[in-house]
């Protein structure tokens, strides 16, 4: 596909989603860790119900880059997990597809909080 | 006055004082900053793929996550992610990004807290839902299919 239109789908996709994220914080003043919870959650879903696969091969990162592809990716991890490892799978799955993640977000956090310093907030 | 009078008085207050966020203009950097981030995203993404054709998509993935968490905790340490994110809103929250920044900022913040009890515990105040939300739900997820799968 056109590169500069594959872009602009992306971009698209991605700041649509966002879009809503936004209404629904400035309507019902949700709070970050709620917002991410919900859209984490709505990926589960789609993943459950097969439809992020397809979504995933129109918008590439527009959908994976927001919470609901970790959220996919979750459920996906299950998925697959519970087809190689039966029971076992449904405890290792999500967490064995998201570890990277997860490590990256926490590791990288915590070094960079022992070399930076808070500023004050007042911007 | 009963309770119930006096917590309708305070919670029309706390409204009156709550800043306004601007309708319009906030779902306009919402939307941009969100697409920007995705773009970004995707420019590594493609990126990976060029310079290692041997990586397979899932891997090319999950390095695309890595770089760009990397970079967010990294603008959140030097102070500029959380000034991103006054303006653009769940522009900033929604992505992967926001989420490497739910993590990095409370922990550089409550770091003179000390090092268990402030930096580590707080690291997961936002993120300990979202942690936690994924795995019970995956495992529910995990439950089902298995259970379709036996019949």
């Amino acid at each position: 596909m056109n590169m500069v239109l594959q872009y602009l789908i992306v971009f698209v996709v991605g700041g649509t989603i966002c879009l809503l994220a936004q209404i629904l914080i400035i309507r019902t003043r949700m709070t970050s860790a709620r917002i991410l919870v919900l859209f984490e959650l709505i990926g589960v879903f789609l993943q459950a119900v097969m439809l992020f696969e397809p979504i995933k091969n129109f918008a590439k990162s527009g959908i994976t880059v927001p919470i609901i592809g970790f959220g996919a990716s979750l459920a996906r991890g299950a998925m697959e997990a519970v087809k190689e490892d039966g029971i076992l799978g449904i405890f290792t799955g999500g967490l064995t597809a998201t570890a990277a993640g997860i490590a990256a977000a926490v590791g990288f956090g915590y070094i960079f909080a022992l070399i930076f310093r808070a500023r004050s907030k007042k911007s | 006055m009963d309770k119930n009078k006096i917590n309708i008085a305070y919670s029309k207050f706390v409204e009156g004082r709550l800043p306004k966020t601007k309708f319009f203009p906030s779902l306009l950097w919402a939307f941009l900053v969100g697409g920007l981030i995705c773009c970004i995203g995707q420019g590594i993404f493609d990126s990976i793929a060029a310079i290692f054709p041997s990586l397979s998509k899932d891997d090319v993935q999950a390095y695309t996550l890595i770089i760009l968490i990397f970079l967010a905790s990294f603008l959140t340490g030097i102070g500029v992610y959380d000034r991103i994110g006054s303006f653009a809103g769940a522009g900033s929250i929604v992505p992967i990004t926001g989420f490497s920044n739910s993590i990095a900022s409370p922990a550089v913040e409550f770091k003179n807290e000390g090092l268990i009890f402030g930096l580590c515990v707080k690291m997961f105040s936002v993120a300990g839902p979202v942690i936690v939300t994924g795995i019970v739900s995956s495992m529910l997820v995990g439950l089902i299919y298995y259970i379709v799968g036996l019949l």
